[in-house]
Formats: C-alpha cells, sequence, structure tokens
C-alpha cells in the first residue's frame, strides 16, 4: 500500500509498502478513505519531538472502512463493511483510567511505557503515528491502518454523512471542543483564543456553543483571522498591536479574558527578543518547546481564571511566569483528547446540521502530493488551513 | 504450534477443575486472545539475552553477586481472584516474561523453569510451591540441589474504593557458582527492578484487556541501518533471532 513515511526531519516521502496485519485479537484494519495533515504532525515534520525512526508512518486523522477484525471483535461491536471514524489516542477501554473517561492516559496501550515514562514519571494513551514514546504506532496518512483496541476507539458512522463532514470527529473537532470545555466557560464569560489553526477554529466555535459571550482570537494570518471573525469572534493581529496582554486588557476593561487558550502549542511564532532565544535554544534542543503563546496566556489571564492548554507541549520550558500563575491563583487544564467522550455527541450536532467541520478544508489532494502539503501547511502559503489527503485517488489533482 | 498447544493446556489447568473455556473469563478477552498472542511466539530466541542490549551491555559482573533481588508492584484493574489464579498456574509467566522461555507444572506444586541466558545458554531449575494462601499470596522456592537458589514471592492485596488488586512480586536469585551467576545476572539485566516492572506491565495488560500491546510486526517504512540497531537495542525484551550481530553491536556501540 502507499503510506506518507517520516524519513528525517522536513523529509516525508510516499513509499509502498506492505499492508498493515492483525496483530493482537482485538485489532481491526481500516481501508482509509480520508486521512489529514494535523499541526501535531508539523512538529515531527519540523524534528521538535524525540524518538521518531525514519520509515515511520505519521498519520492520526483518519476514517474509512474495517475490512478486517481480531479473534476477540465481537460482531455487535465492529465488523468488516462497518464505516468508521478513529480517534487518534488509542484507549483500551478496561483499564483504570478507561473507566474514569480519562481516554488519553490509557495505561495499557503503550507498548514502548518505559520511554515515556523515563521523560515523564508515567505513560499517556499510544498514539498514531506520533513518536516512539507514544507507542510507535504506524498511522493513517496510508491506504490501510492496523487499529487497536478496535472494539473501544472506532465511532461507527450512518452511510449518508460525507467524509467530509466527519473525518475531523478523529481529531480536531473533539480537540477544539475538549479545549472550549477545559476554558470551564461561564455565562458572560469572555475566552481568548491564541491561534487561528484548525484547531483552534474548532476550539471558537466550541466556545460559542459552550455559551461563551465573547470569543477573541488571536494570529497574524488575515486568512485565518478572517475565518475566525465568521465564527463570531473578534480578533487581534498580534503583529499589529504592540502587546498582546495590553491588548486584551484594553479590550476588556482591564479585567482580563475569564479564560485563555493557548491552541498553538511549542512552536509558537512572535518578533520579540524572547522568541529568539527560545528559537536558538530549541534549534540546540536544550529547551524542548518555545512557550511564548503559554506565557501570554498566564498574563493576560484574569484573577481566578483558567488557562487551557490543548497546544502539544513536548519537553522542557523556560520562563513560566509561576509567580503570576500562582498569585492570580489560576487554573490550567490540559491534556492530549480524551476523545471518546465527545465523538459522539459531537456527531450528533454534526447530524442536526448544528456545524458543518467541513468548513476548515482549504486543499483536498491525492495522497501522492502529501510531501509539498507539509510544507505548504507549514508555511501557511496558499491560505492553507487544513488539507485532506486522498489515498486512492491515482495521483490526478481531485477536486 | 507446540507453543500453543501448551498455553491452552496451561490454561486449562491453571482453572481446574473446568476447560478452557474458563480461561476466557480468567482473562477477559477468550481463550483466542492467548491464540494471538502466540503470534510473538518466542520460539527461536536461542540467541537471545534477556533485559536488550541495553541492560545486557550493563550486565558484566565481574565479581560474585551473591543475591540479586528483583521486585516491583502493580495495581491491576481485577480481583485479587483473577490475578492468582492466573499467577498460580506459573505456566503463564513465560508469556509476560519475555526471559522466561518457558515454565512446565507437574504434579504436587513442583514446576521446571527454562530461562534465557546469554549466548543462546539456558539456565534450568525446579522449584516447588512451599506456602500457598488462595487469593493471597503465593511462596516458591528451587529446589536443593538446582543450580541456583531460586525463591519468589507474590502477594495480592484488595486496593481501597474497587481500584483492584495490588500485586507484590518479589523475586530472590542465589547463584552457586560464578559462571551462573554471570549468566542470572545477564539474564535480569543492569536494572532487575526496571525488567521486573516492565513484566508487570505486561501482565496488568493481559489481565485487563486480554493482550499484550505491541508494535511487533507491523508495517512500516524503509528504516536505516543505525535504527534499525537501536531498535534491536530495545531494553524492555531479549535480542531478536533475527537481527544481525553487527546491528546489535554498533547498537552497544551507539548507546555505551
Ligand atoms: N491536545 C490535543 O489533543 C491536540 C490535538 C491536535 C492538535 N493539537 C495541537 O494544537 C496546536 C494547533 O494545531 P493546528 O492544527 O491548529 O496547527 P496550525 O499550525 O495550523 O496552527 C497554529 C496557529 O498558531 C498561530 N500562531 C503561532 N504563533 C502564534 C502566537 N505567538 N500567537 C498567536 N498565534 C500564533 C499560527 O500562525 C497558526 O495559525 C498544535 O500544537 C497541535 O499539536 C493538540
Ligand atoms: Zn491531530
Ligand atoms: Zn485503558
Amino acid at each position: 500500500m502507499k503510506a506518507v513515511c517520516w524519513m528525517g526531519v522536513e523529509k516525508m516521502s510516499v513509499e509502498t509498502v506492505p499492508d498493515p496485519q492483525i496483530l493482537n485479537p482485538r485489532d481491526a484494519i481500516v481501508r482509509i478513505t480520508s486521512t489529514c495533515i494535523c499541526g501535531s504532525d508539523l512538529h515531527l515534520y519540523n524534528g521538535f519531538i524525540p524518538t521518531m525512526e525514519q520509515g515511520d508512518i505519521l498519520g492520526h486523522e483518519f476514517m474509512g472502512e474495517v475490512v478486517e477484525v481480531g479473534a476477540s471483535i465481537r460482531p455487535e461491536k465492529l465488523k468488516p463493511g462497518d464505516r468508521v471514524v478513529v480517534p487518534f489516542t488509542i484507549a483500551c477501554g478496561r483499564c483504570f483510567f478507561c473507566e474514569r473517561q480519562l481516554w488519553s492516559c490509557c495505561d495499557n496501550s503503550n507498548p514502548n511505557y518505559w520511554i515515556a515514562e523515563e521523560m515523564m514519571g508515567y505513560s499517556p494513551s499510544g498514539l498514531f503515528g506520533y513518536t516512539h514514546m507514544m507507542g510507535g504506532y504506524s498511522g493513517g496518512q496510508a491506504q490501510y491502518a492496523r487499529v487497536p483496541y478496535a472494539d473501544v476507539g472506532p465511532l461507527k458512522l450512518p452511510e449518508d454523512v460525507p467524509d467530509d463532514k466527519v473525518v475531523f470527529l478523529s481529531d480536531i473537532f473533539p480537540t477544539g471542543y475538549f479545549g472550549a470545555v477545559n476554558c470551564d466557560i461561564q455565562p458572560g464569560d469572555t475566552v481568548a483564543i491564541w491561534g487561528c489553526g484548525p484547531v483552534a477554529q474548532f476550539a471558537i466555535r466550541s466556545a460559542f456553543m459552550l455559551g461563551a459571550e465573547r470569543v477573541i482570537a488571536i494570529d497574524r494570518f488575515e486568512y485565518r483571522l478572517r475565518l475566525a471573525e465568521k465564527a463570531g469572534a473578534e480578533t487581534i493581529n498580534y503583529e499589529q498591536v504592540d502587546d498582546v496582554v495590553q491588548t486584551l486588557k484594553d479590550m476588556t476593561a482591564n479585567v482580563g479574558p475569564d479564560a485563555c487558550m493557548d491552541a498553538v502549542g511549542m512552536e509558537a511564532h512572535d518578533d520579540s527578543v524572547m522568541y529568539l532565544v527560545d528559537r536558538t535554544k530549541q534549534a540546540m534542543r536544550v529547551e524542548t518547546d518555545r512557550p511564548i503563546v503559554l506565557r501570554q496566556c498566564i498574563k493576560a489571564c484574569r484573577k481566578g481564571g483558567t488557562v487551557s492548554v490543548p497546544g502539544v507541549y513536548a519537553g522542557f520550558d523556560d520562563k513560566i511566569p509561576m509567580g503570576a500563575f500562582m498569585n492570580k491563583a489560576l487554573t490550567m487544564k490540559t491534556g492530549q483528547t480524551h476523545m471518546m467522550r465527545y465523538m459522539k455527541p459531537l456527531l450528533d450536532r454534526v447530524q442536526k446540521g448544528e456545524i458543518d467541520p467541513s468548513f476548515v478544508i482549504s486543499h483536498r489532494v491525492p495522497i501522492d502530493e502529501a510531501p509539498k502539503m507539509y510544507k505548504m501547511f507549514r508555511d501557511k502559503q496558499d491560505h492553507c488551513t487544513k488539507v485532506v489527503l486522498d489515498p486512492w485517488a491515482n495521483g490526478a489533482k481531485a477536486a | 504450534m507446540n507453543q500453543i498447544r501448551s498455553i491452552l493446556r496451561a490454561g486449562a489447568r491453571a482453572t481446574e477443575p473446568t476447560s478452557p473455556r474458563r480461561l476466557g473469563a480468567l482473562i477477559g478477552g477468550g481463550a483466542l486472545a492467548l491464540l494471538g498472542l502466540t503470534q510473538r511466539s518466542k520460539s527461536g530466541l536461542a540467541m537471545a539475552a534477556a533485559g536488550g542490549a541495553l541492560v545486557y551491555l550493563g550486565a558484566r559482573v565481574d565479581r560474585h553477586p551473591g543475591v540479586l533481588v528483583a521486585q516491583s508492584s502493580i495495581l491491576v484493574n481485577c480481583s485479587p481472584q483473577e490475578a492468582y489464579q492466573f499467577w498460580h498456574n506459573f505456566e503463564n509467566l513465560s508469556i509476560v516474561m519475555p526471559h522466561l522461555e518457558s515454565v512446565t507444572v507437574s504434579s504436587g506444586g513442583r514446576s521446571t523453569w527454562i530461562a534465557l541466558g546469554p549466548m543462546g545458554s539456558r539456565i534450568v531449575w525446579d522449584a516447588e510451591i512451599v506456602n500457598d494462601r488462595e487469593n493471597e499470596s503465593i511462596m516458591w522456592q528451587s529446589l536443593p540441589g538446582s543450580a541456583l537458589f531460586v525463591e519468589g514471592t507474590v502477594k495480592f492485596e484488595t486496593a481501597p474504593a474497587n481500584r483492584g488488586t495490588l500485586v507484590k512480586v518479589e523475586m530472590r536469585y542465589r547463584p552457586r557458582s560464578g559462571a551462573i551467576a554471570n549468566a542470572v545476572a545477564r539474564m535480569l539485566g543492569k536494572y532487575p527492578n526496571f525488567v521486573m516492572r516492565q513484566d508487570l506491565r505486561r501482565f496488568k495488560a493481559l489481565i485487563e484487556t486480554g493482550e499484550i500491546p505491541t508494535i511487533e510486526g507491523q508495517t512500516h517504512g524503509p528504516r536505516s541501518k543505525v535504527v534499525a540497531a537501536l531498535r534491536v537495542a530495545d531494553p524492555t525484551r531479549p535480542i531478536r533471532p533475527e537481527s544481525q550481530v553487527r546491528e546489535v553491536l554498533n547498537a552497544m556501540r551507539r548507546i555505551a
């Protein structure tokens, strides 16, 4: 089959590899019909998360049709022919954490538990196509994928909703929603969201769904800010203001946003001196992350407010304003998304027509063009917001 | 095939006097789960050194080590009874402990243990259960005259507030000769507690989910030689028989 392989930093290539096989009794094989490139993949593309290996298949946002199931999967749970969307977190459904709906903290799904344990004390769940520290599972930017614990994760889909409307249930829609849930939104609240990427776009819409009075979205790309405005957000182009924190102050009558969300993560951009310091440290691998946005979130948030962090961080961060965090009595909530909490309720919203997630798609291309699209998405060229790959298009340009 | 049969047989015995179907309840994933597991067959691991290159490397012992202790504990989402039943049939242990080639249980609480030593060697000892408290603890010891003295204890305690069962294991090895000492040290690796913790993780996964998580044998793109070597050096499992000696040596050099 065809698969998008990580061959080194900024080196992606579409390779022909063996088809995946059932390895464990609760596995299934899915024939993929749509698969996407995520902002999280960019951290791997840029080489900022350790324990990647040449030849790893990337991709964790995919859906398709079940073609084979392992011996322990009961037909009422899943059977060949079922149309499913697969969550990017791999969870066993039976451990302490899964039983408490902390799906992305599943205790059993990472075969390389000890690597993450070394770095973080304990390992979160395995993830598709996301470093060996996170399990080393081959991902879904391919024609087929092996899905472990297939009786837990995959959500069965009705035939009548097109891929474009449901494929983002694999990650970014639930992730944006989780980011908003973590803001603990109360009536009258103002939520400030850093980043206007795909995750943030869903977070903005989710914040309104959850009752936010105002959403202020921050980015530097005008086309992404326009997309945020379409959802009713006010916007700040951080390149056109002197100080984002001061601007937020001015916009909130010196109260500050009730919740601040970092939907940017470890590769935030800026033109300050601090940015150059972080960048240099990151390039030298002294510091793994560039926590520019996280610092701003903590400083900007109103007293007693909440900082929600769906943006991904990998390791160590310098100069986190702990003093502000402590003395303002803030709360921080974060995590890889506990996918299975939100997939079904959000599918219901899609089916009821409350939201059409396909608004975020800017490019639909054959899988063969993936390497080019990684670069384009990373550099935000050609108004790229979200790339959906067709694994089966015969190299021809899709509509 | 032999392996499969022996595991199923083992399962049947574990839940005497019933059929292998009881085993399904025991591990929560059906007896077929065990069949699936055997795809990760350990047969032919003759060349293997337990613990992988990383620990294997540091495990060279120059002096007589005295007593080697491996201990760890884990919280398993099951009843003490389920944990006890799995453990009580020592044959099951070779599923979760890659450095054990096999354990064969014979009558009267006796068992023969075969562990993988360095360079294709095997360490063999016989053991018997010396204290057995149903659903609470098991203690076993090697028989007098074995090449090494082995003493194992496993305890099962109900965790508070329905949080499952706390399983605490301690294994003590006292080799009778320098050569055996070396072999055992290599088998356990530089960090015996680390190896034990990995074993208990596999045990927990098997009990809770009916399978052991793995990516072994999954599809992937072209690997580089260096990367292949590092994979071979995964300290959580024995060096794979199909691996190239040169890769292993390179991996060791890189890691050292
Ligand atoms: N928690 C989870 O489970 C989860 C799941 C998916 C993605 N993520 C993470 O969410 C983050 C965003 O993902 P995405 O797909 O939207 O990526 P993306 O790269 O498309 O979006 C990031 C956006 O942040 C903007 N940005 C950069 N620096 C900024 C700054 N200083 N202030 C304001 N905006 C800034 C960029 O211009 C860009 O538009 C990534 O870190 C990704 O890894 C987390
Ligand atoms: Zn993603
Ligand atoms: Zn779990």
